[in-house]
This record gives C-alpha cells, sequence and structure tokens, in this order.
C-alpha cells in the first residue's frame, strides 16, 4: 500500500515535471469522459421526461375489472359480472401500501351532458374520488378537486375535461356553472389540464368526473353495465351475478316467462350502491408491477371469498404495451451512448499512448539512471504504468467536472431537463482506468525492457 | 578484507557474425576501503569492466564475488537488487531529474529500496547526506539553479544514500572546469578516508587518477598495471606497478 502510493507520488512528480504535456495529453480522455457524461445526464434527463409522458398515459396503472359470468358453459365477457365493491377499492389501498400509491373506483356512465342550448356525450363519463387524477397523474387546469365530503355525500359536483368544455363552454369559463347530466344538475368545480389521445386514439379530454355515488345513484340508470340489473335478477334469481350481455333489453326480445308478483317479492333488487364497474390502481414504479398484481389478487381472492382453485371473479390488466415502448427507447439510448462512449475513449487512450512512448524515448536517460540506482524492471514498467493511468484518472476526473458542468449549463441555458447519473460517473472512472492500463501498457513495457547501460549513455 | 575479487573474467559481444572480445580475461582484487582509478585509452576496455563491476552488465564467463557473494550469474532484477545496496553511481554528466528539487533527487534511489522508509525519514535521511555533502543550504533548488559543482555533489549524495560500500564515478570530473574537479576529487578522497568507501574512480585523465592510491590501467581487454592493491593507507606509486604482465591476466 505505501509502495503503491509512493509510486503514485512519483508518477504524479513526473507528469509535474511538464505540466502542459500532461494536459495536453489527457484532452482526449477529458473531451470523451465529458462528453460521455453531459450526454449521458442529458439523454437520462430527457429519457425521464419520456418516461413520464409515457407514465401519465398509465404505463404504472392497473386496471381491476370484474371478471367474466358464465351461465350454462357460455362464458361472457370480462365485466358482465359485478364483482367489484367500493370496499375492495377501500382494502387495496389499506394492504397494499408500499407498492400501490393510489387507488379509485370507478362507475361508468355514458349520457348526454346539457349546458345552455349545448349537449355533448362525453366519452368517458366517470364516478370516481379525487385519487382518480393521482392515478392518472393528471393536473386541474382551473377549479379544485373533489373534497372527501362531496366524494362520501355523493355531492352534484364535477370535473369537465378539455374537450367538453369546448364543445359546451366554448371560450367560457365553466367553473360554478350547472350542467345538466342525464337531467340532473351538477355544478362544475374544476377543468382538468389537457391531456390529448390515448395510445388507441381515443381522445381522454373527452371526459367527465364526478363522485361515485353521484354517479351510481343519480346518474347511471342508463349505464352500460348497470342499466337492467333488476330485470336480470328477475331472471335467474338463484344466480348471484348481474349479465351485462342483457343489459340492452330493447335489442332483443324476451324469451323468458316473465316474473311474477311473489317471485318479486321474493327477490328484492339489490341496495345501489354496492358495485363499481373498475378500480383503477397506480403502482409506485413500473418494476413493481408483477408483484403489485399478485398483492391485490390476494387481496382480492380474500374479500370475495374465493378458495384455492376457483377462478378469479376479476380481471387484471396493466399496460404492457407503454412499458415496453418505454424500455426500448431507452435501451436504444444506452446502447448509442456507449457506442460513442468507446469510440471517444479508445481515441484519447490512442492519445495518451503516442506521447507515453514519445515520453519514455525522452526520458531514457532518466530510466537508465533508475535502472542504475536500483529500479527492476518491473518498477519501471509500473512507474510508467501508474504513470499512465494517473493521466486517464485526472482526465477522467476533469471530464466529469467538464461534463457536469455542460450538463448544468444546458440545463440552466437550454432549459432541457438533465440527470445526474452516478453509474456514468462511475463507469467513466472505471473506463478511464482501463484505458489508462491498456494504451499504458505498451510504452510502459517497453521501457522496463531498456537496457541501463545503453539507457544510460543514450543523449 | 577484499570487497571485489574477479575471477578470469571474460565478456565477448557479438555484432552480427563476429565476436568481438572486450575483456579477455581479467582477475583483479580490491579491497575493503581502498580508492581505485581505473584508466586506459578508449577501447581497452574500462567501461565494460565498470559496467560488469557496477552489476549493470554480466560477464560472458569467469566469476564475480561482490562483498563475498558470487554475482556473476544473477538475474536483472537480483543485479538490480545489488544495485540498489550495495553500489552508487557517479555519472559524468551529473544525470539528475530535472525540475527536481535537490532533496528530492537525491531520494529517488529510496523508492526502489526494499527496507521502506517513511516519507519524513526518507527526507530526513536525504537532508543529512545533502549536508554531508555540504549542500544543506540547497534543498529545494532544482539542478538547473545549481552549478556543475553543487549538481556533481547532489549526484553523490545520491549515491550515497543508501549508504553502498561501493562508490562507482564514470569520469565524474569530465564536464567540470579544474577548481571544482579538484573540489570534487577531495570529496571523494575525504569520503573514502573518513568513512571507508571504496571508491573506484573510472577516467582516461592522469591527472584524475593520481587522487587515487592505486591505478588500474587497462589495455586490449586486459590489466596492464595495478594489479596488486596495497592495503588501507598503504599508498603505492603507481610508476611501480608498471612491470605488471598483462599475461599474468591468462
Amino acid at each position: 500500500m505505501f509502495y503503491l502510493l509512493r509510486t503514485i507520488k512519483m508518477a504524479g512528480n513526473a507528469l509535474r515535471r511538464n505540466v502542459m504535456r500532461s494536459a495536453l495529453t489527457t484532452l482526449g480522455i477529458v473531451i470523451g469522459v465529458a462528453a460521455v457524461i453531459a450526454m449521458v445526464e442529458i439523454g437520462e434527463g430527457s429519457k425521464k421526461a419520456v418516461a413520464q409522458t409515457i407514465q401519465s398515459m398509465g404505463a404504472n396503472n392497473l386496471l381491476i375489472q370484474s371478471g367474466a359470468a358464465s351461465s350454462g358453459g357460455v362464458t361472457f365477457g370480462s365485466g358482465s359480472v359485478l364483482t367489484l365493491t367500493p370496499g375492495d377499492a377501500e382494502a387495496i389501498a389499506r394492504d397494499c401500501q408500499p407498492r400501490i400509491v393510489s387507488v379509485a373506483p370507478i362507475v361508468r356512465a355514458r349520457t348526454q351532458v346539457v349546458y345552455g342550448n349545448k349537449n355533448w356525450v362525453p366519452l368517458y363519463l366517470y364516478g370516481t374520488t379525487s385519487e382518480f387524477l393521482d392515478v392518472r397523474e393528471w393536473d386541474l387546469a382551473d377549479g379544485r378537486e373533489f373534497t372527501d365530503a362531496e366524494v362520501a355525500g355523493g355531492a352534484d359536483v364535477c370535473i369537465l375535461g378539455q374537450t367538453l368544455v369546448r364543445e359546451l363552454f366554448g371560450e367560457e369559463s365553466p367553473i360554478d356553472e350547472i350542467v345538466r347530466v342525464n337531467n340532473h344538475p351538477m355544478r362544475v368545480i374544476g377543468v382538468l389540464s389537457y391531456k390529448g389521445a390515448n395510445m388507441m386514439g381515443m381522445d381522454q379530454d373527452d371526459i367527465l368526473l364526478a363522485p361515485w355515488r353521484t354517479i351510481k345513484s343519480k346518474v347511471s340508470g342508463t349505464s352500460a353495465t348497470t342499466a337492467n340489473q333488476s330485470a336480470v335478477v328477475q331472471q335467474d334469481p338463484s344466480q348471484q351475478v348481474i349479465l351485462t350481455k342483457q343489459a340492452y333489453p330493447n335489442t332483443s326480445t324476451n324469451t323468458l316467462p316473465a316474473q311474477t308478483q311473489s317471485q318479486a317479492l321474493n327477490n328484492p333488487p339489490p341496495l345501489l350502491p354496492v358495485n363499481v364497474d373498475q378500480i383503477l390502481v397506480r403502482v409506485a414504479t413500473e418494476g413493481e408491477i408483477k408483484q403489485a398484481i399478485s398483492e391485490l389478487s390476494a387481496v382480492l381472492r380474500e374479500r370475495h371469498h374465493l378458495r384455492a382453485g376457483q377462478p378469479d371473479d376479476f380481471n387484471l390488466r396493466d399496460m404492457t404495451e407503454l412499458s415496453k415502448a418505454m424500455g426500448s427507447t431507452s435501451e436504444l439510448m444506452s446502447a448509442l451512448l456507449l457506442v460513442v462512449a468507446f469510440i471517444s475513449l479508445v481515441v484519447g487512450g490512442v492519445g495518451i499512448m503516442n506521447i507515453m512512448l514519445v515520453s519514455v524515448t525522452e526520458r531514457t536517460k532518466e530510466i537508465g539512471l533508475r535502472m542504475a540506482v536500483g529500479a527492476r524492471a518491473k518498477d519501471i514498467l509500473r512507474q510508467f504504468l501508474v504513470e499512465a493511468i494517473l493521466l486517464c484518472v485526472l482526465g477522467g476526473a476533469l471530464g466529469i467536472l467538464l461534463g457536469r458542468g455542460g450538463s448544468y449549463l444546458v440545463r440552466v441555458i437550454l432549459n432541457w431537463q438533465t440527470e445526474p447519473s452516478l453509474p456514468a460517473i462511475a463507469a467513466s472512472v472505471a473506463v478511464s482506468v482501463v484505458v489508462g492500463v491498456i494504451f499504458g501498457y505498451y510504452p510502459a513495457w517497453k521501457a522496463s525492457r531498456l537496457d541501463p547501460i545503453e539507457a544510460l549513455r543514450y543523449e | 578484507m577484499e570487497l571485489i575479487k574477479l575471477e578470469d573474467l571474460h565478456k565477448t559481444y557479438h555484432l552480427g557474425e563476429i565476436d568481438v572480445p572486450v575483456l579477455k580475461g581479467v582477475s583483479l582484487t580490491i579491497d575493503r576501503g581502498e580508492m581505485v582509478a581505473l584508466t586506459g585509452a578508449s577501447g581497452s576496455g574500462k567501461t565494460t569492466l565498470m559496467n560488469i563491476l557496477g552489476c549493470l552488465d554480466r560477464p560472458t564467463s569467469g566469476r564475480y564475488w561482490l562483498d563475498g557473494e558470487e554475482i556473476s550469474q544473477l538475474s536483472a532484477d537480483g543485479r538490480a537488487m545489488i544495485r540498489n545496496k550495495k553500489i552508487g553511481f557517479v555519472f559524468q554528466s551529473f544525470n539528475l531529474l530535472a525540475r527536481t528539487s535537490a532533496l528530492e533527487n537525491v531520494m529517488m534511489p529510496l523508492a526502489y529500496t526494499a527496507s521502506s522508509l517513511s516519507d519524513r525519514d526518507s527526507r530526513e535521511r536525504a537532508r543529512r547526506v545533502l549536508e554531508r555533502v555540504s549542500l544543506g543550504d540547497r534543498l529545494d533548488h532544482h539542478p538547473s539553479q545549481l552549478s556543475g559543482g553543487q549538481q556533481q555533489r547532489v549526484a553523490i549524495a545520491r549515491a550515497l544514500i543508501n549508504n553502498p560500500p561501493l562508490l562507482f564515478a564514470d569520469e565524474p570530473t569530465g564536464n567540470l572546469d579544474s577548481h571544482t574537479s579538484e573540489e570534487i576529487l577531495r570529496m571523494f578522497q575525504q569520503l573514502n578516508v573518513e568513512q571507508g568507501i571504496t571508491i573506484v574512480l573510472v577516467t582516461h585523465d592522469a591527472g584524475v587518477a593520481r587522487h587515487a592510491r592505486r591505478v588500474i590501467r587497462m589495455r586490449d581487454g586486459l590489466i596492464e598495471s595495478g594489479l596488486f592493491g596495497g592495503a588501507d593507507g598503504e599508498v603505492k606509486p603507481e610508476r611501480s606497478t608498471g612491470l605488471i604482465a598483462a599475461s599474468l591476466a591468462e
């Protein structure tokens, strides 16, 4: 250890004897490392910006839907059984704490929204809670969120998406205006920020949000999934499920016998509101989606009293497509950076080797002297190798500073997002050392092979 | 007590097809505490002999005992160790490291010493050696700030840093004026007398050789005169050794 310190010190002295040349020699490494650091930091920054965008599209969202009903071998589509309750959402929020950051129950409806002489049928009409905004990472452009009291009490308030605002209000501010949703008056308390279309090309801004109890009890008479639940119960009282397939009784004639009065009395329709259509969940990071899914399943299975072996009565969906898109952009970026870094450092390394070779020739006499006073070949080898490595490491350190300075300037002047990257710094240091070893070895070996007598006589 | 003992030392250089014998069977003993001048015309083999004596080179054949140790067949690393511990070199062109202080120049050999001294101890030792060559007030001067004589004294201090029993001086006064030369040579004599360091002066200058108590004259790869040295303190006039025939070496 002491020996190494002494060698490093000796190398430092040798480099100090010709500061200008040492600086020029290591310039290649400085520029290479600086470029890599700056690019990685800027790249990481833009990657993070892209990631945030993709995340706001819902890459780390999980959608829980009711499961499929099957009756007599006929399986209906997902969401055809209403098994999810607001209690499920609360249980998830309570029990899957660290991985799941927010949970929003959703009650869907599709109906007309009227304001003044204009009307519109929004693509999404959701009854939910304020956490929905959290899950979708959606900011308000104006107004405020629902209060807990409004959600709990089913207040007549709503938040509108940009498209809906444009269609109903034009340039006017909708705040505190009253819109009628399925003829039920609601006060507009907020406007969502602009989000654009989703991956499927659906306009995400064509949306109306309201407390879920409001939608459930006052609006969703025409809800897709709950429209005809009493009719379903009437049809098959022994089956505790409600079938979506029969939600549109108008489209087909009912061929089953009509319910008798006593049957109707025996099977009162379930009390509203008990079900939600979906539960939207936000996972802390994309990496935790797998664990989150298994935790969610465990919680829901327990709440739904499912025994081992019984199939799930709900569906879990993640946004694999989005996650993959995110992965592929970052991989491409990393690969490009790696190539550029490699090229610049090889160029820098060749510069180091070049000057080290010159230095060996120039210092032949010194090498001879060192040998005469007792330096062994391996001492000389080590000295020149340490010099080369020291040059590279110093260059690398300078490069890191320059690179960070560069990325700072980019952040301040161009206002780009940058992200400090510790792995890039560690890798730069490691690569500098490796370059020093690789390109310093040959000159050092050459120096160590000198004959002391020849070297001493060299002029 | 002999410090150096050579037995039938040969050195042949191979220049392509031709073998060039430079040393043709040199036998020699130098006692501890002697001050010897090694002279001879150029091409006589005195430099080659010095290189072998100084463990910079190895003989083609023959045996060499230094301080009781047979070292003619040592590896390069082994010879480096010997050079570090037992031999000091002073060169004609001083060979100091440029842009490096006198103190650090003197400390340099310590970097290759097996017994690691701490930095402070190294500095202290180098300072003491520099004081011994009366340069205690020039510790931080760079070679370019020193006169030729001072530079050579720094070089001597460097040679002495490991307390070697043997000092080689290869034309130590070749780059100095006569006054400074005298000064340096007196320093060698002083080191020889006061500290008992065996000194081998390699020179072709008779005036320099006169400062030694024994002169070994080389000619054509053999020792022409000075084969038998005197014991400590016994000065032999160089003229009286002229009779020794080269044939003895064969």
